[in-house]
């Protein structure tokens, strides 16, 4: 998306960017507008916290630093890191499942 | 030879050299701060009931860092826009508006951090703990403000951030004779920095790992924002690169904060 | 095309005519150029590689003939660190052995493997004339030597270097009451920076600079396996700098990730607790693992070309090889636990661990296999490069078969922490990647100094060392089933049934004297380089001159380019028309074709 676009283009941009902008900033006030709901399940709060944290990442990722549009091997190295992310969180976690906790408790 | 696409993109991958560099860079910051959550998630989970503390932090300063990280967020990608639509002047105006954003999240933060570091724990000779700002520290007495004694029990119980904030504060004023010795001999009180527990222990080095993550890419913006614009007459179109390279650091650090900021202070 | 091979000498002049005079500091100490910059990782690392052997004597002695003084170093060992009479202690011993481990992963292996041949062949086998970031590879380079003195300083602090061993186990590594910890924590984040940056560079250059035509399958494997290699580091290593990072707060800053409740050590004074030991060697491991590849896969290219070269016969497999790599490093990420049976972080998580342990030797033993099956029928020409090419197969086979009683948790429990983890990998990593590494440094020193190091001596340091090698780590194997454990300064003597007569589970005599054996042996190894380092030196200005640019006929870009290569590297920006090994194919007028040639 960086490269070959004429000033017109970007003014298309610049809405886009504008737009996600405002998204942003209202999910930075749901969230903190659903902490204060008196939500009693602590797996949904986390749930609800967590979702509008991941909507905000996707917005920032994919158009503040254009990965919705980018290339092929950028995609391979995040998809990369991405599995492994996931596996060292996964599996560490995994570890202090109760049936594993002999060693503290 | 010289090197070849250090600003024209390489055909059969579409990237110039630092794009693929900076990506490459951010994946490894990305298993830096997911090894710090995946710490986080261990360390909540392996908490004995009462121990994390929820709530503990100020969210409207924490949504106030947030706001101010977004507005550097955009203003950064319309600093980059503005090179692309050949606007150096508004270039300029948007990327100072970034660096006050920077400055202005470290100010917030260290307030935050002084915070912590004035806030007590206080265990008394009869078993009861205060909690609250240490304000005065006379030669016989302590006086906590925003304070409260700390109900075990009850604290045991709470999981949300709300409970915490339904707390009566009160200002507490203590005789120093009252307060438990520690071996040594010293009061047993402590403030709230990282050896408080676990919970201010990842907060400080998560949230101290960002700042200076923060403070990083505001010095590269600041650089090439100032010393080093020339190089805006001399190859523009490197010299958009490198802004769009800084660009996508300073989203990252931005991205981080996105999720720092429900996990640390709403959950 | 030919007419990038030239007859010597060839026109250093002729080259550097258009190139701007750099002052010395610029062109030999601040250099960006990446055969420069390899050069300096390669004469560094080969010192720490030498430091780290040291080391590792005098452990031997005190193994062997504990609490005696050392002879020769003794008196220096008293000046310098407090050593009474010259005795090895039980500290002393701990220091050595964590720094040996240390020196020789971080400041030894990696950055003469990745970092030294990398940065001197990977440009030159892709046709690129540098990095990609000439700059951030000095830095990296910087960032390592200043890594290395930190660690290096640490000895002379009050209380000497770190003492939890090269694993650093909290909570051991912080109750340890002397700051040697903290040093080493501080010289790994160093260090870490350096491999980060080094594997952006190479990930990047391999990525963005082949030269046109050189497609993926097109690359040498060596190239290939540098590119596993950078992606192990780049994604591996971010979770031990943050361990390092928590590991730091919990020693100056009174934190407790890895302390857990109830912990009571005078030397840690007041902790919260509540942290978690499990936690550091989950992130430890998780660079740990790949970290043996990152040792291992860099001599396996290498292998590979040399091997390739000397059969004069195309790579049995090339493809097998390129996916069995990629398969390594990706399964290379989730069989970190394996080193932590002992733990009890429990049976199901166990399970999964050893099986994809058991999954990962498959494509390791697809290479070795691919390899040895490429000298099926060749006349191979038995050079000093290739004769260590060779023992690294069975080298590597040994470490790698022995390692399968350590992937299975049953059989680990009775071996883990024992002489026979020690003997296991170090196959992997002395006999075989250091014999990889050798066989690289005799293999390209003529592309670097346009001379031939010395056959004979090479076939001596050959010899010697296979044997020697052997002597130490056979013994080791069986000491190990025997339960001697590893990381005692006294070899196990105040366990040996001599001292207890009759006492079930001690060492027997037989056991107790392999300590001796191995001992000589391993001083016997520390002779058998002197001729490695002789011959080194010498042969800069001494040795046989190479006879043409491509002395060693091969097929790879790096040997169709002037001896050195000048700065840009190529003449002409190369074009490559056929894959890496294309030796005797039939109708062709000789038996190489290089990758450049229409
Ligand atoms: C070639 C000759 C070498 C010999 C004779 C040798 C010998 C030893 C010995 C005797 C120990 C310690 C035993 C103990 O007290 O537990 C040891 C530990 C170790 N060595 Fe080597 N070593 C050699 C080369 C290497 C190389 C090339 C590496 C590099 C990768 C290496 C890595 C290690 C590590 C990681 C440890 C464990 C340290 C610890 O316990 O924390 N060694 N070696
Ligand atoms: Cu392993």
């Amino acid at each position: 998306m960086s490269d070959n676009h004429d000033a017109h283009d970007f003014q298309k941009h610049v809405k886009r960017y504008l737009f996600v902008f405002y998204a942003l900033i209202v999910g930075t006030v749901i969230t903190v507008a659903a902490s204060w709901a008196h939500i009693d399940s602590v797996a949904i709060t986390v749930a609800i916290a967590l979702f509008i944290a991941c909507m905000k990442g996707f917005l920032v990722a994919g158009y503040f630093m254009h990965l919705i549009s980018e290339r092929k091997m950028i995609y391979g190295i995040l998809l990369a890191t991405v599995f492994f992310f996931a596996g060292l969180m996964y599996l560490t976690i995994w570890s202090m499942q109760p049936e594993s906790l002999v060693h503290i408790r | 030879m010289d090197i070849p696409y250090t600003s024209e993109p390489r055909q059969d991958t579409g990237l110039f050299n630092a794009k693929v560099g900076i990506w490459l860079f951010l994946a490894s910051e990305v298993m830096l701060f997911g090894a710090l959550f995946s710490s986080y998630i261990l360390l909540r989970v392996g908490a004995e009931p009462g121990e994390w503390p929820h709530g503990l932090l100020n969210i409207p300063l924490g949504m106030t860092n947030t706001i101010v990280l977004i507005v550097s967020s955009i203003t950064v990608v319309m600093a980059w826009a503005s090179l692309k639509m050949k606007n150096f002047a508004r270039f300029k105006l948007f990327q100072s508006i970034t660096l006050l954003c920077a400055l202005a999240f470290l100010g917030i933060k260290s307030y935050e951090y002084h915070d912590k570091f004035t806030h007590y724990e206080v265990w008394l000779k009869d078993g009861k703990i205060a909690d609250g700002h240490l304000v005065e520290n006379n030669a016989d007495t302590i006086v906590l403000h925003h304070a409260h004694y700390v109900d075990k029990e009850a604290a045991a119980k709470v999981t949300h951030a709300w409970q915490e904030r339904e707390i009566k504060e009160e200002e507490i004023t203590i005789k120093k004779s009252d307060i438990r010795l520690r071996e040594g001999g010293k009061l047993d009180m402590e403030s709230y920095g990282p050896w408080h527990n676990t919970y201010t222990a990842i907060y400080f080095t998560l949230t101290g790992l960002h700042a200076l993550h923060v403070i990083g890419g505001a010095i590269v913006i600041f650089f090439l924002w100032g010393p080093l614009s020339g190089m805006w007459k001399t190859d523009p179109e490197r010299y958009t690169n490198r802004i769009e390279i800084s660009g996508l650091f300073w989203h990252f650090v931005d991205l981080v904060w996105i999720f720092l900021f429900p996990v640390l202070y709403l959950l | 095309m030919q007419a990038t091979t030239h007859a010597l000498p060839h026109g250093a002049v002729a080259h550097e005519a258009h190139h701007e005079e750099l002052g010395f500091w610029r062109k030999y100490v601040f250099s960006t150029d990446h055969k420069i910059i390899g050069i300096q990782y390669g004469i560094t690392a080969l010192i720490f590689l030498f430091f780290g052997f040291c080391l590792m004597m005098m452990m031997r002695w005190s193994i062997a003939y504990p609490n005696t003084p050392v002879p020769v170093v003794g008196p220096l060992l008293e000046k310098v660190l407090g050593a009474d009479k010259g005795v090895i202690s039980g500290e002393v011993y701990n220091q050595f052995g964590a720094m040996h481990g240390t020196i020789m992963v971080f400041l030894g292996i990696v950055p003469l493997a990745f970092a030294a041949f990398g940065n001197f062949v990977v440009p030159l086998q892709i046709g690129a004339p540098d990095m990609a970031f000439p700059r951030i590879n000095m830095a990296s380079y910087q960032a390592f030597v200043v890594g290395g003195i930190i660690m290096l300083v640490s000895f002379f602090i009050p209380g000497g270097a770190a003492q939890a061993g090269w694993t650093s186990y909290s909570p051991l590594a912080s109750a340890v009451a002397t700051q040697g910890q903290t040093f080493w924590i501080i010289g790994m984040v160093f260090l870490i920076t350096s491999s980060l940056l080094g594997a952006v560079n190479f990930l990047a250059t391999i990525i963005q600079l082949r030269a046109p035509g050189m497609t993926w399958m097109r690359l040498p494997f060596f190239v290939w396996s540098q590119f596993v290699t950078g992606f192990l580091l780049l994604l591996a290593f971010p979770p031990l700098e943050a361990a390092a990072i928590m590991q730091l707060m919990d020693k100056v800053a009174h934190t407790s990730f890895f302390l857990p409740s109830g912990l009571q050590i005078s030397s840690l004074g007041h902790i919260s607790g509540g942290g978690s030991p499990l936690l550091w060697q989950h992130l430890f491991w998780f660079l740990g693992h790949p970290e043996v590849y990152v040792l291992i896969l860099p001599a396996m290219g290498i292998v590979c070309e040399i091997i390739a070269n000397n059969t004069r016969k195309p790579i049995w497999g090339y493809k097998s090889l390129v996916y069995s790599a990629l398969t390594i490093g990706f399964l290379s990420f989730i069989v970190w636990a394996h080193h932590m049976y002992m733990t009890g972080m429990g049976t199901k998580i166990s399970t999964f661990f050893q099986t994809t342990t058991m999954i990962i030797s498959i494509p390791s033993v697809i290479i070795l296999t691919c390899l040895f099956l490429s000298l099926w029928g060749a006349s191979i020409r038995f050079n000093a490069p290739m004769l260590f090419a060779l023992a690294f197969l069975p080298m590597f086979g040994i470490g790698g078969l022995t390692g399968l009683p350590l992937g299975f948790n049953y059989s680990d429990l009775h071996l883990h922490d024992t002489y026979y983890v020690i003997a296991h990998f170090h196959y992997v990593v002395a006999p075989g990647t250091i014999f990889g590494l050798f066989a690289g440094i005799y293999y390209w020193y003529p592309k670097m100094t346009g001379r031939h190091m010395s056959e004979f001596w090479g076939k001596v340091h050959f010899w010697t060392s296979l044997i020697f090698m052997n002597l130490i780590f056979q013994p080791m194997f069986a000491q190990g089933m025997a339960g001697m454990l590893r990381r005692m300064a006294d070899g196990g003597a105040n366990y040996s049934a001599a001292q207890v007569p009759g006492a079930i589970g001690g060492l027997s005599p037989m056991i107790m004297h392999f300590n001796q054996t191995i001992s000589i042996a391993a001083w016997c190894l520390g002779l058998a380089q002197i001729p490695f380092i002789i011959n080194f030196f010498w042969s800069i200005k001494h040795g046989k001159p190479i006879a043409s640019d491509n002395p060693w006929e091969a097929t790879t870009l790096e040997w169709q380019t002037p001896t050195p290569p000048p700065h840009g590297n190529f003449e002409k920006a190369p074009e490559v028309h056929r894959g890496p090994y294309e030796y005797s194919v039939p109708g062709a007028a000789r038996d190489f074709t290089p990758q450049n040639e229409a």
